[in-house]
């Protein structure tokens, strides 16, 4: 066309029309409520069903949160102040705030010491969940417990420095020997740690205690929250590697180890948490030296640490089965030994798939901790149904209360469980 | 104390050894602490306040028992118990003695192999219904809807009496005492049934406490008492003769302010023999001479501690009643200090 | 010239029981063998010490004995005279009854959030992930104790429907909604053809299963009809019929009339009471367990390929029959494992009945009973023994469905 003139029309547009904006109801908030909510008559209902629930549920909440007082001593005190209308009394979360974190007996003028081993938990458990960081901070992880240990319980330096000499003693002589034979190596290790132990359990002074650096505080003082979040973190780290142990047990082809690991895994998953409470409570005591008594604490960490270990076995057991056989074939043809080939081929790739599996059963954990209210251990939820509710001053406040331990759990609960759904996106190094 | 140092280093948390051989006095005065057994919270018989302390009538008695042993009424550690965990904590040497309001039954003496070593308080079973009901006598009960607090006698009472009386009732057991208030306040029972003690402390509590009203019938027998394991007789005798230092106290007139003074001597014999400035009682026990001094400066007499924790000056407001001393109608009866 | 020789005959040396593969894995289990033997010795004999020590013995002799007290929730005849054994058993049967009505409702709430949650309604999807998340991250015990608390408060009691002006009345005059349960008329027979209302009612039951099965031979003839002819004959008539008529026959016979609930005293008499403590615990596992059974049937959902709904498509099924026949048979194979355990954790979460009052085995055997003949050792081991039995038996049924379901590979 390169003749202009031979244009048998009358009129050619030389440029192009301006871009009019879409038609209303195809664009902005029109079009995205009409394809989200409105896009046929069943969904219109359920957004008019959804609405009005979310309008029932804020119309009666938020008046209620937001009418709350803060700041009067006693239910009494509040009821007057609020004067019939319908209101929260917060106050009884500002008036025991300490009780429902530390408990009722922990000494008041060393709080700090739970908040400082709450503060290094995070750092110590940073480079275990977030694998970027730098590996030597790994030390500070493995210092930790008998940092916390002391911090939180108090009483002798001594018993954590001889703890951590012990386990150091142990480490030691596995490095020197379980090069050539790992179960040289290891039982070797266990008999140093218990030499280590009993030889410094001789040499702490008697009595102490009673003068140390930090006042004794006796298990029997933990409580509130600060009680659910230590059951929750030591029963978790301690049956991580009862729960490799279990795992590979009942994979093994011995029989009888395959048979003891089978038969414990499969009845501490067939009873509930509470009846191994119950045990701990009422009947453990039984199993224990008759000239000895163990406090109520260890026996619940024990057998809560029995309980999440067998449900951290199966997921471990998920992982190993999960590997291709190719790496187990691999492994045995290159010549290693079964403890080299676990340490060094299967357990490295096994674990890193069952990360999310232990996260979710560390969460499931967490939550079940609050079962210890049934067995006169004052948790959160122990603390509100005992000497919180049973006060002359509180007693009736129900709703403050709950929400508030509802909210605590949540947030942590929620929490973890995002970082396990960021670790397994992070985990999913495949292309699909 | 060593062992436990090694158990301590071991376990993290702690195994505290006792040898259980030597009974249960040596051991208290070894490890310098009397663990004593007490409810996991019932207001003016053991109840932590504001502060973490324990305060009660039941607390009274475990601190009394701990100045008597050890002349520190405050070396005590309170085990808080529920119905469950209270029979195992004692009999598996958890606590030394256990103060729970619990009652004196055959059974448990005989056959759980425990000794009642007397009773600091009488109670009975009773009941309390929302006053708008119009019900003036527990027989008019037939149908009603009860709430029970569990792990007590009270259930076993409530099917006798109700059996008894040939008439029906729905019971509700429920675990705590604030939770059965919240049922009985919300009308979800119309009755609710625990000590009278219980009752009157419970009823103290509530926003508008002349809306409801005891019911006149108690329905058993309740004879609460601290307790310790059978076999070990010396330990028994401790708990069992601190308890009747204070009945006597208040008897003989001995009180925490007048304390000093007449033990400083007087002209009772039976007061001198009780604060250990005549005789050797104490030196019997296995005590030292001013056991019962300490025992009643602890808290005050057995009257003192009453009147300050669940007396009619307190929300709970309690009458002496059964509970006043034998000389003025009661039944606490104190055997002499001979 | 190379000659096969016989591998040196090794005559064994102590030491192959730590080097020789063969031997070492029976070094391992005598050692384990040995430990666990020294162990189960070591806790036993303590357990004889403190025991004698206690002056105590293990007995079960207390199992039948009166167990003196009363339960308000039975499924078979007990007063306060029958035994602990029979307390226990009414226990079981409670355990078992909120167990099985919390797995089916779980399922129902769990199905629904499910797929609601993949919905293209962007407030529905984001208000069934709220109800996940909030439920998944709070215990089960607090969202007990809330549920309970809150039935108690918002229900009326009984005495807001008494006097002239009562503050709430029953719905419909047949249902009635109070804190302390809900009471709904119950039938029964005038005349019925035989003298027990057991032997009625199973006989009304025999009369729908024949239902089931003539419907099933009439579903059988269609297909075959179909193979024939082409045209699957309208069965839907003749199955309604086969289903109504027969049992609505029978009732009329036996004279079905229904008892209404009405308030009598104290409380409402008359009628089938759910009580409020089953009420709060069933609702409170359902919705709890619902959520994670949700997180499951949208994983199992989102895990049938996009390929095979288009592949049904293109074959030209109507979108339900889409979902019927290629979606959930798929789905069903990856939600029903971690069902099973989600069935498994309603069970033994249904233990926590002990928060709410509701007479499960945990508060019959392992509560009132041990409170009140103090044989600790002895209820927690039949405790534990019963969940043991109930969690296996569960598994194993579902299981069994599970393989047959499951992609039969040949």
């Amino acid at each position: 066309m390169s003749d202009q003139n031979a244009n048998p029309y009358a009129f050619v547009r030389t440029e192009t029309l301006p871009e009019l904006p879409p038609p209303a109801r195809e664009t902005g908030a029109v079009k995205w409520m009409r394809e989200n909510l409105f896009s046929s008559i069943p969904n219109g209902i359920l957004t008019v069903l959804a609405l009005y629930f979310i309008y029932l549920v804020l119309s009666s909440t938020l008046p209620w949160i937001t009418g709350g007082i803060w700041t009067t001593s006693s239910l009494a005190e509040c009821r007057e102040v609020l004067n019939g209308k319908s209101a929260a009394c917060f106050s009884v979360l500002t008036e025991r705030w300490n009780q429902l974190l530390y408990g009722f007996k922990y000494p008041a003028e060393a709080y700090w010491r739970p908040n400082l081993a709450l503060l290094l938990l995070l750092i110590a458990i940073a480079p275990v969940l977030f694998f970027d960081l730098p590996r030597k901070l790994l030390i500070f992880t493995a210092i930790y417990p008998f940092l916390a240990f002391w911090l939180i319980w108090g009483g002798t330096i001594l018993a954590p420095i001889v703890a951590l000499l012990g386990v150091v003693a142990g480490g030691v002589v596995f490095q020197l020997y379980g090069k050539n034979s790992f179960a040289v190596g290891f039982f070797g290790g266990i008999i140093a740690a218990f030499v280590v132990w009993w030889l410094g359990g001789a040499l702490i002074p008697e009595g102490a205690s009673e003068n140390a650096m930090l006042s004794a505080v006796p298990s029997r003082d933990l409580g509130g929250f600060m009680l659910n979040m230590m059951l929750g973190v030591t029963c978790v780290s301690l049956s991580v590697p009862l729960g490799i142990a279990l795992a590979l047990g009942r994979q093994s082809n011995m029989p009888l180890i395959k048979g003891i690991c089978v038969i414990f895994i499969e009845f501490v998953r067939g009873v509930p948490l509470i009846t191994l409470l119950f045990v701990a409570s009422v009947m453990l005591s039984y199993f224990f030296p008759p000239d000895s008594t163990v406090d109520l604490f260890l026996r619940v960490v024990i057998m809560i640490t029995m309980f999440s270990a067998a449900y951290i076995a199966e997921v471990i057991r998920g992982g190993l089965a999960a590997l291709p056989k190719g790496q187990y074939e691999a492994a045995d043809s290159l010549g290693l030994d079964y403890a080299q080939a676990m340490r060094l081929i299967i357990l490295p790739q096994a674990l890193k798939i069952s990360i999310p599996g232990i996260v979710n059963v560390a969460v499931g954990l967490f939550k079940d901790t609050t079962l210890v209210s049934v067995i006169s251990m004052f948790d959160l939820v122990g603390m509100i149904r005992g000497p919180i509710l049973a006060s002359t001053e509180w007693n009736g406040v129900y709703w403050e209360l709950l929400g508030f331990a509802a909210l605590l759990f949540f947030v942590v609960c929620y929490g973890i469980s995002q970082y396990s759904q960021w670790l397994e996106r992070r985990l999913a190094t495949d292309h699909r | 104390m060593k062992k436990s140092v090694i158990f301590g280093a071991l376990t993290v948390a702690g195994l505290a050894a006792g040898a259980a051989a030597a009974g249960t006095l040596d051991d208290v005065k070894a490890r310098g602490k009397l663990n004593c057994g007490v409810t996991t919270g019932l207001v003016g018989f053991a109840a932590p306040d504001a502060n973490g302390n324990w305060d009660g009538f039941d607390v009274g008695v475990c601190r009394a028992v701990a100045a008597a042993v050890l002349g520190d009424a405050n070396a005590v550690e309170f085990v808080p118990t529920t119905g469950k965990t209270r029979f195992t904590a004692l009999a598996s040497g958890e606590i030394d003695m256990l103060a729970r309001n619990t009652t004196w039954t055959f059974s448990r003496d005989v056959d759980l192999k425990f000794t009642f070593v007397g009773v600091n308080y009488y109670d009975g079973q009773g009941f309390m219904v929302p006053a708008e009901l119009g019900v003036s006598s527990a027989k008019e009960l037939d149908g009603a809807t009860v709430c029970i607090q569990t792990g007590t006698t009270t259930e076993l009472n409530l099917a006798d009496f109700f059996r008894a009386n040939n008439i029906s009732y729905e019971p509700v057991p429920i675990e705590t005492n604030a939770e059965a208030q919240q049922q009985y306040l919300a009308g979800a029972c119309d009755v609710y049934t625990t000590d009278a003690s219980g009752l009157a402390a419970t009823r103290a509590t509530f926003e508008d406490p002349g809306a409801h009203v005891l019911l006149p019938e108690i329905i058993s027998k309740e004879p609460l008492g601290p307790l310790v394991r059978h076999g070990d007789n010396n330990w028994g005798d401790v708990v069992r003769w601190s308890l009747n230092a204070l009945i006597t106290a208040e008897e003989l007139g001995v009180t925490s302010a007048n304390i000093a003074e007449m033990s400083a001597g007087t002209n009772n014999p039976e007061v001198n023999r009780l604060l250990g400035t005549e005789g050797s009682l104490g030196e019997m026990l296995g005590l030292s001479a001013d056991w019962a001094k300490n025992a009643i400066m602890a808290g005050g007499n057995y009257g003192e501690l009453f009147e300050k924790n669940i007396g009619e000056n307190t929300p709970i407001g309690l009458a002496r009643g059964l509970n006043a001393q034998w000389t003025d109608g009661g039944l606490i009866y104190s055997p002499p200090f001979r | 010239m190379t000659t096969l020789t016989d591998p040196p005959k090794e005559s064994f040396r102590i030491s192959m029981l730590i080097h020789d593969t063969r031997y070492r894995s029976l070094t391992f289990q005598a050692i384990a063998a040995a430990l666990l033997a020294l162990a189960i010795w070591y806790l036993g004999n303590n357990l004889i010490q403190n025991l004698r020590a206690a002056g105590l013995n293990i007995s079960y002799s207390f199992l039948g004995e009166p167990a003196g007290y009363d339960i308000n929730q039975r499924l078979v005849d007990y007063d306060s005279q029958s035994t602990h054994a029979k307390a226990a058993l009414v226990g079981l049967l409670n355990t078992l009854l909120v167990a099985f009505l919390a797995c089916v409702t779980a399922t129902i709430f769990g199905v629904i959030a499910g797929v609601l949650r993949l919905s293209n309604n962007w407030i529905v999807s984001k208000l069934m992930a709220i109800y996940v998340e909030i439920f998944r991250n709070i215990p089960v015990l607090i969202w007990i104790i809330i549920i309970f608390t809150i039935m108690t408060a918002v229900l009326p009691g009984p005495r807001a429907f008494r006097g002239d002006n009562a503050t709430s009345s029953m719905v419909l005059d047949l249902f009635a909604f109070t804190n302390r349960g809900i009471y709904i008329p119950m039938p029964w027979f005038e005349s019925g053809l035989f003298a027990s209302p057991t032997m009625n009612w199973v006989l009304v039951l025999a009369v729908l299963a024949g239902s089931w099965f003539a419907t099933r031979r009439v579903s059988a003839w269609a297909t075959h009809k179909q193979e024939d002819t082409g045209v699957r004959p309208k069965t839907i008539w003749i199955n309604l019929a086969i289903w109504f008529v027969p049992v609505a026959l029978l009732l009329m016979i036996m004279g079905l009339t229904w008892e209404v609930p009405a308030l009598k005293g104290f409380n409402f008499k008359g009628g089938i009471k759910i009580g409020g403590p089953l009420i709060a615990l069933w609702f409170a596992l359902s919705i709890y367990t619902g959520a994670f059974i949700a997180e499951n049937v949208r994983a199992g959902i989102q895990a049938v390929s996009k390929g095979q709904t288009e592949a049904a498509s293109a074959l030209g099924l109507r979108s339900g029959r889409v979902m019927n026949l290629v979606v959930l048979p798929q789905a069903l194979r990856v939600i029903i494992p971690p069902l099973i355990s989600q069935y498994l954790n309603i069970t033994k979460n249904s233990s926590l009945a002990i928060a709410v009052g509701y007479a499960d085995i945990t508060a019959t055997l392992g509560g009132i009973t041990l409170n009140q003949t103090g044989r600790a050792i002895e209820c927690v081991l039949l405790l534990m023994l019963f969940y043991l039995t109930a969690s296996l038996l569960i598994s194993m049924a579902m299981n069994l469905y599970n393989a047959s379901v499951k992609l039969k590979e040949r």
